[in-house]
């Protein structure tokens, strides 16, 4: 008796295809200059690699609903962590005050 | 109800019977597989909050340092980083080859493929040394051996204008792989330099994840080499494989955690283009 | 639960006459000095990880001696300024990391989890056993920082302060946290393995204890948030020795994203010190009023409910430092929200109380107290979270007032509660009532006296963390120097009387509170070394109570 059945062969290996080549392809598009556009495109290249790492080599695909919650939660935090940390580095250089009424008030308050 | 105790009951009389197979606090290999699993989930959760502190300290000086990041990213060689991304993708695959022998209860067979994924994994190593090595000769480590103002300049001579054939003065040796010593003007030079202290968070932060990263695949290693030992004694079967799933699992972590440092760290400044 | 089927009756095995004496136990089973280092059971090591916290207990104490001597005057004629800090900062460190955190469910959680949920033991018994030796030596090495010259950073650890400026055993100390953190990983890791994989037959999520929900949620944040302070004291420690700037404004770095990360932990920690007292609490009320809990359903989800929203406040400790306005005022709005699920546990514990049939047993007595005092810790906490007034107490010792009534109040106090309710079920001997009763009131009145003068000097503008004060905050700070000294004697009684217990006291039967929860009715006092001798089935509800329940007949063991 085997707990789980083994998973076919080849799709380890079209999996280590599709990963090279989008290697290759986020190698390309970096080089050339996308303005705002790069990061998204390597980042979403990322996210495209990471997704097939984690159903077909880490068996997510297959996995009990659990897992894949377990994942979830720990992604949710980590985006958490990014954007709620974000709210503060954003709105740092933004003035309580519109800039007119700031440069007025300023000199004459000491 | 009745299943469960029977097996209850029968695990109690011969205690340690089963051998390893099962541990005596548990009712089943099934319950003993998913609980093993489960934790090993939750353990690559830490991970990932773990790695997290890192890259969420990237993200925010990378919004707030924009520009001096992109270029300190040029630097590195995204060659080398692409080509380090797919050893380590193949490692990956002979790993998961490991496990799926351990599923059919194939002992040398996962000897076999996890010595194939430590010799890809120490392939990747050696490639980071030599770029390490480089990055020493450029004097981009985060210490107070750092200047950006050489390493601009060097990398912008290109491999061509040769590391310490520079017109600078005498060659000295330094203390880490030898690098040549910088002379003083560029020292001052880097002092005034508000743009230095940015590149050299870049390098801290590159520095830190990339050898962050290379530590966990050195724990890998040592883990893989108990495995081996194990299945070679045919430890494992089909019934009781999971250590060689945990290791797969954290191998593959190791692996997801490159495939987002290869864009951050290679890729930013690639498009600027110099050099390579 | 009462209603609880077992294929044979319990303790068939005939092998001996259930909690008076002969039979096998844990306890007894082995005793050499290496059973106990080497124990896989999780009830053993539960009971290491009380005897090496009770131990920092009394030297965090200690620390808490000295500060509050000092401040009976207004003159720092005690100590130098810079023994003071690191007095406090001992303190802190001492409490908050090796006591508080680990507190509950290192010790109850470890004992009761598996007996409550029917198991046999964690999930994984060898990480349990290497949890705690992990604890003792991030132990090691932080007691090693701060008695062998000290830390004067606060327990807080803010850079650049820490990082450029200490010349104090920083670097040692944050190497003992981050090796402590591992501990609390692994705990929560094996907790939540242990509560999805090991329950019994039947005992389905909605019929499992309050207590084990509670140790759910709290091990969550334990594994989503000791990661990221692990790496936060990494980076404080590579800054220190490399001076690579990362929290360093001089060469580029920002402090606070250090107090971002900090507190992305920090504040859920004080969750992970609240979360399993409010879990005991529920066991103690639904017990000592012979009533299941108002709302089961509600309770289970407002602990999970803390847990997530743990997660998005944490900069309500960053008002003043620096951060975005607008950052400040979202994070303002969000700490409001966790007083929702907090408010709709007291209100649940009150309607619980309500035509109870309650008694005045010893760990009912902590259970009052906790929800006297958490509730006025958390109000208090409200008045930090609005903006307008925390530029005034930030700092202040109305902070200190505030923390100290959850955590203290509330956390101590709770596990005190619970002690006393699981010290039959873990020794099989019932501790002497009037002693414990009255250690309970003695910590009730003392605390309120050391704590609620803090509340006022703080409104008045004392600063914490200083060791000389003006003259006019003297009354008050003699106030709670005083209480301090019925606190003190408070905690005392039971170093004394539980371990005495332990030989003399009154053999408990097997379930001396008339509990319904599996622990109490399917295991022995104290337990056998497999728990249960047939696993248990569970087909109904957690609380359901016997309106006829007699103590003595229940001491007597029937
Ligand atoms: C009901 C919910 C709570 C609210 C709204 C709340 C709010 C706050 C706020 C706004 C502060 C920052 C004050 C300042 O530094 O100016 C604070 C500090 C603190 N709170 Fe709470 N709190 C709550 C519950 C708790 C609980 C349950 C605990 C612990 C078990 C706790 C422990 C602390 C600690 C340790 C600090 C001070 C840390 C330091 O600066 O050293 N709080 N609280
Ligand atoms: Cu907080």
């Amino acid at each position: 008796m085997s707990l789980h059945p083994p998973a076919k062969a080849w799709t380890y290996w079209a999996n280590f295809l599709a990963l090279c080549v989008l290697t290759v392809v986020t190698w390309l598009t970096a080089r050339m200059d996308l303005g705002a556009l790069s990061t998204p495109v390597a980042l979403g290249i990322a996210v495209i690699k990471a997704a097939l790492v984690v159903l077909f080599f880490m068996h997510v695909w297959e996995s009990t609903p659990l897992t894949k919650l377990v994942i979830a939660m720990s992604l949710f935090m980590l985006t958490v962590l990014l954007t709620f940390m974000f709210t503060d580095y954003m709105t740092r250089n933004y003035d309580v005050l519109p800039p007119a009424d700031h440069a007025a008030a300023a000199p004459g308050k000491h | 109800m009745q299943v469960t105790e029977k097996k209850h009951a029968q695990e109690a009389h011969d205690d340690h019977g089963h051998g390893h197979e099962l541990a005596h606090h548990f009712v089943s290999v099934e319950q003993q597989h998913d609980a093993g699993n489960l934790g090993m989930w939750m353990f690559l959760t830490t991970e990932v909050l773990f790695f997290g502190g890192l890259f969420a300290a990237y993200t925010i000086y990378r919004y707030k340092f924009e520009k001096v990041f992109e270029q300190a990213s040029n630097i590195l060689d995204p060659m080398l980083g692409a080509i380090n991304t797919i050893v380590l993708i193949f490692s990956s695959v002979t790993m998961a080859f490991a496990v799926r022998s351990a599923q059919q209860g194939k002992s040398k067979a996962i000897v076999a493929w996890l010595g194939a994924t430590i010799v890809f994994g120490g392939l990747f190593l050696g490639i980071k040394y030599f770029e390490w090595k480089h990055d020493a000769q450029l004097h981009v480590f985060p210490t107070s051996d750092f200047n950006w103002t050489w390493a601009r300049e060097k990398h912008s001579e290109g491999e061509h204008g040769g590391h310490g054939h520079d017109s600078h003065g005498p060659e000295l040796k330094g203390y880490i792989f030898n690098s040549p010593v910088v002379p003083a003007n560029y020292v001052e030079s880097d002092a005034r330099n508000p743009e230095a202290k940015q590149a050299k968070l870049f390098f801290f932060l590159y520095f830190s994840m990339t050898s962050l990263h290379a530590l966990h695949m050195v724990i890998g290693f040592g883990v893989m080499a108990v495995i081996m030992a194990y299945a070679w004694n045919g430890y494992y079967t089909a019934n009781y494989y999971v250590p060689v799933e945990s290791i797969g699992l954290y191998w593959h972590f190791v692996d997801l955690v490159w495939i987002f440092l290869f864009p951050l760290l290679y890729l930013l400044g690639a498009h600027l283009g110099a050099g390579h | 639960m009462s209603t609880i089927i077992t294929s044979a009756p319990p303790a068939s095995a005939g092998s001996k006459d259930p909690g008076h004496g002969g039979g096998v136990d844990y306890l007894n089973h082995e005793t050499s000095i290496a059973s106990w280092l080497l124990t896989l059971d999780h009830k053993r090591i539960g009971i290491l990880y009380l005897v090496a916290m009770s131990a920092m207990f009394v030297l965090g104490g200690f620390y808490a001696s000295l500060i509050r001597a000092e401040l009976i005057t207004p003159k720092g004629d005690l100590m130098s300024s810079d023994f003071y800090n690191k007095s406090f900062t001992a303190h802190g460190v001492i409490m908050v990391f090796f006591v508080l955190i680990p507190l509950v469910p290192a010790s109850l959680g470890n004992f009761m989890l598996p007996l409550m949920i029917g198991a046999k033991d964690v999930a994984f018994p060898r990480l349990n056993l290497i949890s705690w030796y992990v604890y003792m030596i991030g132990a090691g090495f932080t007691l090693v920082a701060l008695i062998g010259g000290g830390v004067d950073s606060g327990w807080t650890f803010y850079t650049p302060l820490s990082t450029t400026y200490l010349n104090s055993n920083v670097l040692l100390t944050a190497t003992g946290l981050f090796i402590l953190g591992f501990s609390s990983i692994l705990t929560g890791l094996n907790f939540i393995v242990t509560i999805h994989r090991m329950r019994c037959p039947g005992m389905d999520w909605f019929r499992m204890p309050l207590f084990v929900w509670a140790l759910y949620a709290t091990s969550v944040i334990q594994l989503l948030g000791t990661p990221v302070i692990a790496i936060t004291l990494a980076l404080v420690g590579v800054e220190r020795l490399l001076g690579v700037g990362i929290f360093d404004p001089r060469l580029g770095g920002d402090p606070i994203l250090y107090q971002h990360l900090f507190w992305f932990y920090s504040h859920p920690a004080v969750y992970i010190m609240i979360l399993p007292p409010l879990g005991v609490t529920n066991e103690l009320i639904s017990t000592f009023s012979r009533k299941p809990i108002f709302g089961y359903s509600m309770m289970a989800g407002a602990s999970l409910a803390i847990a997530i929203f743990s997660f998005i406040v944490w900069a309500h400790h960053m008002f003043t430092s620096g951060l975005s306005p607008y950052a400040a005022m979202f994070f303002s709005l969000l700490t409001f929200s966790v007083a929702i699920p907090s408010g709709i546990k007291v209100f649940t514990w009150l309607a619980t109380l309500f035509r109870g049939s309650i008694s005045f047993d010893s760990p009912m007595l902590y259970a009052y107290g906790f929800i006297g005092l958490f509730t006025i810790g958390g109000m208090t906490g409200l008045f930090l979270s609005t903006l307008g007034t925390d530029i005034h107490f930030h700092d202040t010792y109305f902070v200190v007032a505030h923390f100290h009534y959850v955590m203290v109040g509330g956390a101590i106090v709770g596990f005190m509660g619970g002690l006393h309710f699981i010290w039959p079920k873990m020794f099989g001997r019932m501790y002497p009532e009037f002693p414990a009763r009255m250690s309970a009131i003695l910590i009730f009145v003392g605390f309120n006296l050391t704590f609620f003068p803090q509340f006022l000097v703080g409104y008045l503008g004392m600063p914490r963390r200083y060791h000389e004060y003006p003259d006019e905050f003297q009354v008050l700070n003699v106030f709670s120097s005083a209480g301090a000294t019925v606190l003190g004697v408070g905690y005392l009684l039971p170093l004394l009387y539980l371990p005495w217990s332990v030989f003399f006291g009154e053999k408990a039967g097997r379930n001396p509170w008339g509990a319904t929860t599996l622990d109490w009715t399917h295991t022995e006092s104290p337990p056998t070394p497999h728990n249960f001798e047939e696993t248990p089935v569970v087909t109904g509800e957690p609380y359901k109570y016997d309106t006829l329940f007699n103590k003595e007949s229940a001491l007597a063991g029937h």
